[in-house]
């Protein structure tokens, strides 16, 4: 493994490296929590009023222009259901009759916006929101900022949903036959192509802890795939029926899935276990970037928060739209309090009160980029571009030592498998066809045989060897229990063994 | 200038881990990149540079010595030189005696020769003469931190330590080759390294392993020092031991019979057999000249991060990496299989006999013969 060294001695003078609990960011942050240009809002409840209850119409005439501006709803009726994907200052939209646009959100103008009159599944953006990847009806297609089709990918096939990994550079689709495909786009190269198995499956999520994709299916289970292996590393019984959404927290430990049997069930992936089962449909599932989960079926849409900061998740509110309008997408804004709805008539966007994280970082994600700042951003992306080896279940083992495993003894099933494979082998040996009168059907028989018994052989030595050390112990201990009373001799046997 | 917004919550930046990996890798390869070590080659002599001495007080001045020498004075070979303690006396001996120091806070200098001789400046005849045994004395060093002790070499294969103020000598170690120099670490002036003729050095606590060392110096940190040796290669160690961090050879290069740090530590002159005096840096990949704040914390970022990473076998791997010249790779091989013979035989000797009976005599002490006060 490249990546965790396997030295004991190594281990005693990487003693002075730090753990994670004292990590640089935590302490910074920490300290720092004070100087941070902004502060969070939230919504809060007196007396008997109730957070749910509280319309969007109620938000907008208390908060400042700015963010009353955020809350609108644009109608395109004939364009289909509408998905979206967010950067810092940019919106991608794709609507299902072939409508794609690019729009800035601080100008609220429409950079770019053209039909490709097929059927658009999905829109993600990749690195930079100078591209970006449509799923269309036959192949995804990647895209100029201008609108212009740069690549056509025709190996993925009939993408159902895309994603992208910001780290490693990869973009992620699963097509209509349940094919998973990792494509590299700085260089074009295709890292993995895995068939899942399980069927077709349109629910897709990829865990931004540690870049693993999340697939539902149908027969509710979950996988879990990194690109480097063509087995899931993970396979999950979530639900009775089929998977309906997936979500995941930014902090890489909660899990959201939704089901047709109507339950939202909330995950730790440490442990695999449930945390908290909640009552409800949803069609689709969505994380804020502080914990706040978005849920949307049919047209209405709830927000459900943590409110005491353990993970328990209650009510926090409400949104309904008209009758017509039925839920696609729902996807929060990075940054701001903001939920976009993508829905059958177009989209919406409405003010969730503490939703984003208030201070962004620059080098992150800036949304009040220069174009010098984004040319240096993404020479820096790509020269910090991750290789696809180091996705795995816990990142925060690179770079730790690995302990020696210690060798178990195999049990009698294991044992089991291993001889049958042993003599399985030993029967496929193609034995060599002699001339001259030497191929003689029962030499051939006896050579057989004899390769079968040596195969055997390690394993009857084996059980012979064991069988000797029991009865020795046998030996031993009877030479006791023989003088004590029957019901005694087990208590000899307890205290030797 | 625009602002920047900082915001260090981990929450924001995702593995960071797998990122610092894959920086670390890629400063190990730019190191690669950018080590050209060699600056330059002073030429100017007619004959094999032997010797060389520090100007203590000129950071850039430099005196070496050649078998004919300029100064009027010597007829034969120049085989020692010294600078006295304010750079202005420079001192040179000729055939009469081997190696020459002078005192790092006074007025003497010592010789040696057939015998050790300790001078002043101003007096004609030795102020005390030092002997022990019959051997001629090979080099002289005075300890830094205390002026009045010194340690010579000796043919008979011995280190002795003189102590000035009881006008004998303190101790004598015998080891089983000859040494051929000893430097004190300037920052620890109770070491000091012995560069020998079995291809190693020895420190009281260290111990490396290459071809015959001809001279040795320390770095003004006190923390790394340099070698010379006669296998036409310049190898650069860390002062408490392993293997050199840096081997630095050039086709032209002969035999290395002199080497010396710069006084602030960043250059290291080595005079060889090809009459050249060459001019190299101290670290390969260090971009010399002013750098502005934003490159330096630069540097000692992918320093750090390289550092921290250094074990994993990908970044291992560049880092380890040097090219030698063919030669001095089939003999460091061919050393290490002879020694991973003899361990292995010992070990099964000792596995195959009598436990106790075989001892196992530590790797440090098999080297010194003998210790005599």
């Amino acid at each position: 493994d490249i990546l965790v060294l396997s030295d004991n001695l190594l281990e005693r003078s990487l003693m002075g490296v730090r753990k994670d609990d004292e990590s640089p960011g935590k302490i910074l942050t920490a300290k720092e929590q004070w100087l941070m240009p902004s502060e969070g809002g939230y919504l809060e409840a007196e007396g008997l009023e109730k957070t749910w209850r509280v319309k969007q119409e109620a938000i907008a005439r208390e908060v400042d222009i700015l963010s009353s501006k955020n809350q609108y709803d644009i109608v395109l009726p004939e364009l289909g259901p509408y998905s979206m994907d967010f950067t810092a200052r940019y919106m991608a939209v794709g609507g299902r009759k072939g409508h794609l646009g690019i729009i800035d959100m601080k100008t609220m103008g429409v950079v770019r916006e053209f039909q490709v009159r097929e059927t658009v599944r999905d829109v993600v953006f990749l690195h930079t929101e100078q591209l970006f990847a449509a799923a269309q009806k036959k192949y995804p297609y990647i895209c100029n900022r201008d609108g212009t089709e740069l690549h056509c990918l025709k190996e993925h096939g009939p993408v159902l949903r895309l994603q992208f990994l910001l780290n490693h550079l990869l973009l992620v689709s699963i097509n209509k036959f349940g094919k998973l495909h990792y494509q590299d786009v700085t260089t074009g190269n295709i890292v993995g192509n895995y068939r899942t198995g399980l069927g077709r499956s349109d629910v897709m999520q990829v865990n931004p802890f540690n870049g693993v994709v999340a697939l539902g299916h149908s027969g509710g289970k979950v996988t879990m795939w990194k690109p480097t292996s063509s087995a899931p590393l993970i396979k999950m019984l979530c639900h009775h029926g089929k998977v309906s959404a997936l979500a995941f927290h930014p902090n890489g430990h909660l899990m959201a899935t939704s089901g047709v049997e109507r339950k939202i069930k909330l995950w730790d992936l440490r442990k695999f276990e449930v945390l908290q089962t909640l009552p409800g449909h949803a069609k689709t599932l969505d994380f804020s970037q502080k914990g706040l989960l978005a849920t949307g079926t049919g047209s209405f849409v709830q927000v459900l928060a943590d409110l005491q900061g353990t993970q328990e998740y209650s009510r926090y509110m409400n949104h309904s739209m008209a009758k017509g309008f039925h839920v696609e997408r729902v996807v929060f804004r990075p940054h701001e309090d903001v939920l976009g709805i993508g829905h059958s008539m177009g989209w919406s966007s409405i003010l969730i009160p503490g939703s984003g994280e208030p201070n962004f970082d620059s080098w992150v994600a800036n949304p009040f980029e220069t174009s010098k700042q984004q040319r240096e951003k993404e020479i820096r992306i790509l020269l910090d571009k991750l290789p696809p080896e180091t996705i795995m279940l816990d990142p925060t083992k690179i770079g730790t030592v690995r302990r020696a495993k210690k060798k178990e003894k195999p049990t009698k099933q294991e044992r089991e498998v291993e001889r049958e494979a042993a003599i399985d082998a030993a029967k496929n040996i193609p034995l060599k066809k002699k001339t001259k009168g030497r191929n003689k059907s029962s030499k051939r028989a006896t050579k057989k045989r004899e390769s079968i018994m040596k195969a055997k052989r390690p394993f009857i030595e084996q059980e012979k060897k064991e069988e000797e050390e029991f009865s020795k112990k046998r030996q031993r201990i009877s030479e006791e229990a023989q003088q004590l009373p029957a019901s005694l001799q087990r208590f000899v046997k307890r205290k030797e063994s | 200038m625009k602002r920047v917004f900082r915001n260090y919550d981990p929450n924001l930046r995702k593995q960071e881990k797998a990122v610092e990996y894959v920086r670390a890798l890629n400063a190990a390869k730019l190191e690669k990149i950018f080590a050209r070590p060699f600056i330059g080659a002073m030429d100017g002599h007619i004959d094999a540079v032997s010797c060389m001495a520090k100007n203590p007080n000129h950071l850039k001045g430099i005196f070496s010595g050649r078998t004919v020498c300029q100064f009027p004075g010597h007829q034969g070979p120049v085989r020692g030189l010294t600078a006295s303690t304010n750079g202005r006396i420079l001192l040179s001996c000729g055939t009469d005696c081997t190696a020459v120091d002078h005192q790092w806070d006074g007025d003497l200098f010592a010789t040696a020769g057939a015998q050790v001789d300790i001078w002043d400046h101003n007096r004609s005849q030795p102020l005390n003469t030092f002997e022990w045994g019959n051997a001629t004395s090979i080099s002289v060093r005075f300890n830094p931190g205390e002026p009045n002790i010194l340690a010579t070499s000796a043919s008979d294969r011995s280190i002795t330590i003189y102590d000035l103020r009881m006008s004998s000598p303190a101790r004598k170690i015998i080891m089983r080759t000859k040494t051929n120099s000893i430097a004190w670490n300037p920052m620890e002036p109770m070491n000091f390294t012995a560069a020998n003729e079995d291809c190693n050095c020895y420190s009281y606590d260290a111990r490396k392993l290459y071809e015959a060392k001809m001279d040795i110096d320390y770095s003004p940190t006190g923390r790394e020092f340099v070698t010379g040796s006669y296998d036409r290669t310049i190898r650069i160690f860390q002062y408490n031991g392993g293997h050199s961090r840096e081997i630095y050879h050039t086709k032209r290069m002969q035999r290395v019979f002199c080497v010396k740090f710069s006084c602030d530590g960043s250059y290291i002159i080595s005079g060889s057999d090809d009459t050249n005096l060459r001019l190299w840096k101290a670290k390969a990949s260090e971009q010399l000249g002013v750098l502005l704040p934003r490159e330096r914390r630069n540097h000692e970022y992918l320093e750090a991060v390289k550092n921290r990473y250094k074990h994993l076998p990908e970044v291992k791997r560049i880092v380890r990496h040097r090219h030698l010249p063919k030669p001095i790779y089939k003999a460091a091989a061919l050393r290490r299989t002879m020694t991973e013979a003899e361990r292995r035989k010992e070990e099964r000797r000792k596995a195959h006999s009598e436990p106790g009976t075989v001892q196992m005599e530590p790797l440090r002490k098999r080297r010194i013969i003998q210790e005599v006060e």
